[in-house]
């Protein structure tokens, strides 16, 4: 079955080589497979529910659908989508350096997959931004014109997003270019590789701990056991576990649902794959793990400990950080696939809780009332996961992703 | 030539001094005396709690009179449609009436989040919000210590409502609405250093109507707005917890290192990479 639709998917490279692009890409617009699939019965009337919030929040302002306040002005579409969903997608750069800058093989065959993930992950939560601008007709003031507001570390990430994106898609266009047929865009393109690979790796070093930085200056808003002058490096470095335990879990997923599209070498190697995740993974948690108990030991918070907050944050730490490390390196040596899935999970939740906690939980954690998302919040933010993977999908099943690149690629290497 | 070599070596040094100190940049600007902000002065005891300055600013800026009452203890707060409130705490000093309106600090920190320079700390002193240029990332209400700038939740094209220290009218030189408007004389309006000395003055002559200290003198770096008061200030609402040097300052750090890495990593991944590829060659060579 498998030679089939590669035999398939080389007719279309070929067929598109002499015949119009145009009527290439609108044929391949068109919806493939089921389309009443359980994922889909839930997603289209979310995504649908969603466009018209999304309508009745420009029409009316955000207070028509956002429980936000003068106290929180930033709340779950920041907090989650752009803060935590920009740390989920800190595996494209951690890939990115261990294939093409440290030459490790054994990765290559997932970073596609990953580059595609992240990029989309920026595009959409980075995109959900605008959805959160007051005034989004202003945005491309700090981009263009005289208005650079240089001092802000807004500035920063505002720029870093974007060039990121463009970097990641050249990272993933020879992918695009296969997909089409374009041989010599192809060639062209996979030649920027490293260079992207460079500039992508310095920018999500300084816009993954940007993302942290942009809460120093609310030092007395935020609880003290999240606060510390060291949030862009603990930003930074759990990016790197965040990252990789979305690559575990988005793996496991895409293995089972994209199943006809993956190589037999491929399904065989992702087991050993999984392992070296898994150690890396552990390796960064230990460091993480150990910064934050030398801020809490520096910061003399020690009291803090026995309360609410304390016993929150502690769960955070020994639950979601502490555990999931020892279920990595467990998982590691006893080869045990099905822990390093739930490890993965587990450091995705502790991910969401640290995030959450610095900018929505912790953040004026003492005012007399505090915000919680509304469930309109929510919908926008499904709608807004949901038409990712949609997206994602639609590619996975056009373009080679996770299956092998159109047998000309190997002919022009050599 | 205009850029000679001696030129030249001069601009390498001071680019090495200037990579070498760095964080210690901040220190440069110790010298405040020497730009004159305008401010204003704010005196606990000469206030009326008549609101005046409260009628007067609406007027100003085309907002709605408040129509809620001023009740002892009760605690009322600026918001997207009042710039200024007058509050009524009850103390152990008794009754204070205290202002409560944008600080117009000397380092803003609104003005340091913002991207685009829509907040803008002008040269006179006022921080001003510049509508044509924000995007409503309300940043900048994250960053401020004082909590003061508003955002018009229900609106399709909403403002951020702060009081700009009537940045209109100073420029033509009057003074504020709400100076202006003050039949207690409690509000008075000046360069920060007049201020200050008038400040301590008062605290001198009296002692006993005032606690020993003007807040805005040190708070987050200096504030345009000062205040004297008769009961600590903890007490009649403001945070006393507040650090003393410039918020900004505290993601400056970080700001600085950004030049660092983006001129150090890209050759240390390039050099990785080359060391790498070297290898992966000669592993090649022995492969065949």
């Amino acid at each position: 079955m498998k030679t089939k639709m590669n035999k398939q998917i080389q007719t279309i490279a070929k067929d598109n080589d002499g015949g119009s692009i145009f009527k290439f890409i609108l044929s391949e617009l068109k919806p493939k497979g089921k389309l009443l699939t359980p994922f889909n019965l839930i997603a289209f009337p979310v995504i649908i529910l969603g466009i018209v919030l999304i309508v009745i929040r420009f029409v009316s302002g955000l207070g028509s659908v956002t429980n936000l306040t003068q106290d929180t002005p930033w709340g779950l579409w920041i907090g989650f989508d752009v803060v935590t969903g920009v740390a989920f997608a800190g595996g494209a750069y951690v890939l990115t350096f261990i294939v093409y800058i440290l030459k490790v093989e054994k990765y290559h065959s997932i970073v596609r997959v990953t580059v595609l993930n992240g990029f989309l992950a920026y595009l959409f939560y980075a995109g959900a931004l605008l959805l959160d601008l007051g005034r989004p007709w202003n945005v491309i003031n700090p981009i263009i014109g005289n208005n650079f507001g240089t001092s802000s570390v807004l500035f920063l990430v505002a720029w870093h997003f974007l060039l990121y994106m463009i970097a990641e898609l050249i990272e993933f266009s020879p992918a695009i270019a296969e997909w089409l047929g374009a041989r010599r865009a192809r060639k062209i393109l996979s030649g920027l590789t490293i260079g992207a690979v460079i500039f992508g790796i310095t920018l999500s070093t300084l816009h993954q701990s940007g993302l942290g930085a942009l809460y120093l200056m609310a030092k007395d808003k935020i609880h003290p056991l999240w606060y510390s002058e060291f949030i862009p490096i603990m930003f930074l470095v759990s990016s790197v576990f965040a990252g990789l335990s979305m690559v575990i879990f988005e793996g496991s997923i895409s293995h089972k649902v994209f199943f006809n599209q993956i190589s037999e070498k491929n399904h065989k190697a992702q087991n050993g794959i999984l392992q070296g995740l898994a150690k890396i993974c552990a390796g960064a948690m230990f460091a993480y793990f150990f910064l934050q108990l030398l801020v809490l030991i520096h910061g003399k918070n020690w009291d803090l400990l026995n309360t609410k907050m304390g016993y929150w944050f502690l769960l955070e730490m020994l639950g979601f950080v502490l555990l999931p490390m020892f279920l990595f390196l467990y998982s590691y040596r006893h080869r045990n696939i099905f822990m390093i899935r739930l490890a993965a999970i587990m450091t995705m939740i502790g991910v969401i809780l640290n995030r959450l906690n610095l900018t929505v939980i912790g953040f004026k954690w003492d005012a007399a009332s505090h915000y919680y998302p509304s469930w309109m919040e929510i919908v926008v933010t499904l709608t807004v996961i949901f038409t990712e993977i949609l997206i994602f999908k639609w590619i996975i099943n056009r373009m080679p992703v996770l299956r092998e690149s159109p047998s000309w690629v190997e002919d022009e290497k050599i | 030539m205009s850029f000679d070599r001696r030129n030249f070596f001069k601009t390498i040094c001071v680019a090495g001094a200037t990579l070498a100190v760095g964080n210690s940049f901040g220190a440069v600007k110790q010298d405040e005396n020497a730009i004159e902000f305008q401010g204003v002065l704010y005196d606990s005891t000469r206030c009326l709690g008549c609101r005046a300055c409260e009628r007067v600013c609406a007027t100003a800026h085309g907002l709605p009179e408040a129509k809620d009452e001023l009740k002892a203890g009760v605690i009322r707060n600026t918001s997207e449609s009042q710039r200024s409130v007058i509050n009524n705490h009850i103390t152990s000093k008794g009754e204070v009436y205290v202002k409560k309106q944008c600080m117009h600090c000397n380092e803003p920190a609104c003005a340091a989040a913002c991207l685009t320079q829509a907040m803008h700390k002008t040269k006179e002193g006022p921080v001003v919000w510049r509508g044509d240029k924000c995007m409503g990332c309300r940043y900048c209400m994250i960053s401020c210590p004082f909590d003061v700038p508003k955002f018009e939740y229900h609106s399709a094209n909403p403002k951020i409502e702060k009081c700009d220290m009537c940045y209109d009218r100073i420029k033509t030189g009057k003074i504020p609405a709400c100076a202006e408007a003050c039949p207690g004389d409690a509000l008075t309006f000046g360069t920060r250093r007049e201020l200050i000395q008038e400040a301590r003055k008062r605290i001198f002559e009296s002692p006993k109507d005032y606690v020993n200290q003007i807040y805005g003198e040190e708070v987050a770096g200096g504030t345009g707005w000062l205040y004297l008061s008769s009961a600590p200030f903890n007490e009649v609402g403001f945070n006393t917890k507040l650090q003393n040097s410039s918020y900004p300052e505290l993601s400056k750090g970080f700001l600085y290192t950004v030049p660092s890495v983006f001129v150090l990593l890209p050759p240390l991944l390039l050099g990785i990479h080359e060391a790498t590829k070297n290898r992966n060659h000669s592993n090649e060579d022995e492969n065949e």
